[in-house]
């Protein structure tokens, strides 16, 4: 029987996809083909994460490059009659431009995907991440063979340092340099551990990396091996990503039967072998020495350095750790070379980097881009912008729980590790939230510290006591019951816990509050003095009112209060009852005439 | 170990005891396996009673302060038993933004349970876990292993009522 494959779809099996049924969808079109005798002639590719996690179920079809959005099982049958039988592409599936709102076919035309560069997400939805033919049939471990048979390990690392790849986990060490100090640290065994602990609320362009290309990592920690003659490696995962760990064991095992982990790697005398190491839930293990810690079957509590892991790191020994994004980078670099890496990006930061967009922008999903593009390229033209009627632009929160929140004067900063220190956040592992003018920058504040608080390893006293302190003043704010002597405190206290900490944890801890501070300062003024919350979050300081004078007596808000709250009849303006109001909102945003308050 | 040397705890059987035995023996004399048999005999037992805890220590020759030490260090770990459905709400700041706050307290009216808490007939223990790296479909909230996104409203309670 012939069996020429003329379509392939590409479905998205990530997480995202996953969650709002993507599974399910596989089946309908499989039955669907099934009965169109179809089976021969399209094939049906599960991939990672594709990034455009909030339009799943994605799916692309190739070769046309068709992108289909929110795909349900109901619409396997006309999907597959249409498309794949008759030719004629489901117009009703394509992706919706939020502005104009026209309907875009093709994937590489819609902008959330034209204005990326991929690198460390080059095979993202184009290959199927659970065999390893695929991986090697876009160059996969090509670079691997160059770096082992025609290179020696000071060639590796000069060109991973003349490259300019900085870690991609948060600091920006150089990724060279990290290795030459292994390099030249003395010891009989020396270890290469993967970051894949990614803890920063908000981040997930490492589980999507592991789920779409786990050989990239894999490439990438072979090469690092080399580099520094390692024979053992980790990769440190969070238990939270069981689809992430599932396609590593596989990846690793498919990489050991072809003898591309192992013992005389590709012939070439070099033995490398790659452990999973999965996480117990604490954020503070994302810090390398703590990280360390915790493969040593330990408390996760960082220690001082030095020394530094290069020197003694896991058990002692010299030891490297990088970032997922980080070690995908690798291969393309070894292949490509560093002259090719260093033309993209910046004067000082290099490459691209893969940011996660999400909050209150209307496309929500993994995007990467060279280094140097704007806040407002990644949040308006990517982003696509904020929806939703009455919101507008607020603030960025850029790099986490150590990061800091932008306003729109500073949106045209390019990302830069330096340019986004300067004003006040920092590049982080990428996490960008977009937060509209109904988010409270004081409890966002209270967010972050709630968090870090929680997290603290509890180690070194001015973390532990320092961001509890700092905790109690802003949820006394947040409650109404703030003086205004509490925003020198504040500051105070952050400065002492930043300069006094022992790990980054602490050292960056106070970075929300202070950047809140140094953008937000009138809205801790309207908490404190005129015990208002402007965008109306902090509950306690919330009362709802119907101005007579607006209400049109149409009782919108009274048919959608899900308290009971509201009393009104036709021809009579609306009254809330205080007592019985959950504070939700509903008649606020419901009310065509801005008579709520 | 002979048969009734085990200590005795109401909610571990003879035969979990058993698989205690063989994942210690697997671990012993390792180093750095103490978490990894943690989280081996919590999948056994479903969480990790201070009985269970002294006996991993004596048979890894770790001292139960460490064992416990740890156990108390990683979120993963309880030391209480947990619901039949385990629901974990995202606090993420994504989540958090697009309201997840509000999903909590529905939770909390219907089924009167908060954070790190477990229902009286064991049917739900609520946790909250910070960024499930799901972002995309903020709020989200996952019950045992399915991913539940856009959970704000009173979609919450319908997804809820599925499990039993």
């Amino acid at each position: 029987m012939m069996n020429t494959i003329r379509i392939q779809l590409m479905l998205c099996g990530g997480t995202g996809c996953e969650s709002t049924g993507s599974h399910d969808v596989k089946e309908a079109i499989e039955t669907e083909l099934g009965k169109q005798g179809l089976e021969n002639e399209v094939q049906i590719v599960v991939t990672g994460c594709n990034g455009f996690c909030a339009v799943g179920p994605v799916m692309v079809v190739q070769p046309e490059g068709i992108f289909y959005q929110q795909i349900k099982p109901e619409d396997a049958p006309e999907l597959v009659e249409e498309h794949f039988l008759k030719g004629r592409p489901l117009e009703r599936l394509f992706y919706k431009e939020p502005a104009s709102k026209d309907r875009i076919p093709r994937m590489d035309d819609i902008r959330f995907f034209s204005s990326q560069y991929f690198i460390a997400m080059r095979n993202k939805g184009n290959i199927d991440p659970e065999t390893i033919d695929e991986y090697i049939g876009t160059e996969g471990y090509f670079a691997l063979a160059k770096a082992l048979n025609e290179m020696d390990p000071e060639e590796i690392i000069s060109e991973v340092t003349d490259s300019g790849l900085r870690g991609r986990g948060g600091a920006g060490f150089p990724a060279g340099k990290k290795w030459a100090f292994a390099r030249a640290a003395e010891g009989d065994t020396k270890y290469v551990l993967c970051n894949a602990d990614e803890g920063d609320p908000g981040a997930f362009m490492d589980r999507s990396i592991l789920e779409s290309d786990p050989h990239a990592v894999l490439e990438g920690m072979i090469i690092a091996a080399k580099a520094i003659n390692a024979d053992k490696g980790y990769i440190y995962c969070r238990s939270e990503y069981p689809l992430a760990i599932k396609r590593l064991t596989i990846a690793i095992d498919h990489a050991k039967d072809y003898g591309l982990l192992g013992r005389d790697i590709l012939g070439s005398g070099f033995d490398f072998d790659i452990e999973i190491y999965e996480g117990a839930g604490a954020f503070v293990c994302g810090e390398e020495t703590a990280l360390m810690r915790s493969i040593e079957g330990k408390r996760g509590m960082p220690r001082p350095r030095p020394p530094f892991p290069a020197n003694k790191g896991l058990w002692e020994k010299p030891t490297i750790l990088n970032n997922v994004e980080t070690l995908a980078n690798v291969p393309r670099i070894i292949l490509n070379g560093s002259r090719w890496y260093s033309g993209i990006g910046t004067e000082t930061s290099k490459g691209t980097k893969v940011f996660a967009l999400s909050g209150d922008v209307a496309n929500i999903g993994l995007v990467e881009v060279p280094m140097g593009t704007t806040l407002r390229t990644l949040v308006y033209d990517i982003g696509g912008g904020i929806p939703g009627k009455k919101r507008t632009f607020k603030a960025v929160q850029l790099g986490g729980p150590s990061g800091g929140c932008v306003p729109e004067n500073y949106l045209d900063t390019p990302v830069d590790y330096e340019e986004i220190a300067k004003v006040g956040a920092i590049m982080g592992s990428g996490g960008v939230i977009v937060m509209d003018n109904r988010t409270c920058m004081v409890d966002m504040a209270r967010y972050f510290m709630d968090f870090i608080q929680e997290e603290s390893c509890g180690k070194c006293t001015p973390c532990r006591e320092g961001t509890r302190e700092i905790l109690i003043i802003l949820e006394r704010i947040c409650a109404g019951k703030g003086r205004m002597e509490d925003l020198d405190r504040l500051m105070n206290l952050a400065e002492v816990v930043g300069l006094s900490s022992l790990c980054g944890l602490g050292q960056t801890a106070s970075n929300p509050v202070l950047s809140t501070l140094r953008y937000f300062r009138d809205e801790y003024i309207a908490h404190i003095r005129d015990k208002k919350c402007p965008a109306k979050i902090c509950t306690d300081l919330l009362e709802f009112k119907v101005d007579p004078e607006k209400c049109k007596m149409c009782g919108l808000c009274y048919k959608s209060c899900p308290a009971g709250a509201i009393t009104w009849q036709k021809k009579q303006v609306a009254e809330i009852d205080r007592e019985k109001c959950i504070k939700c909102m509903t008649c606020f945003d419901k009310c065509q005439f801005d008579a709520i308050y | 170990m002979k048969k009734g040397m085990y200590p005795h705890h109401p909610d571990i059987t003879e035969e979990m005891w058993k698989q205690i035995d063989a994942v210690i023996e697997e671990g012993k004399g390792k180093p750095g396996s103490l978490i990894a048999v943690l989280r081996k005999c919590q999948e056994q037992v479903g969480y990790l009673p201070a009985v269970l805890l002294d006996y991993i220590g004596k048979g890894l020759n770790i001292s139960t302060s460490e064992v416990f030490g740890v156990a108390t260090f990683y979120s993963f770990f309880s030391l209480t038993p947990k619901g039949r459905n385990r629901v974990k709400v995202c606090t993420g700041t994504a989540c958090y933004v697009k309201g997840i706050k509000d999903a909590l307290v529905r939770i909390d009216d219907r089924y009167g349970v908060k954070k790190g808490e477990t229902t009286d007939d064991r049917r739900f223990s609520l946790e909250e876990v910070r960024c499930l790296g799901a972002c995309g479909l903020a709020p989200v909230m996952v019950i045992n292993n399915d991913v539940y996104g856009g959970v704000g409203s009173d979609k919450v309670i319908d997804i809820l009522e599925k499990y039993e």
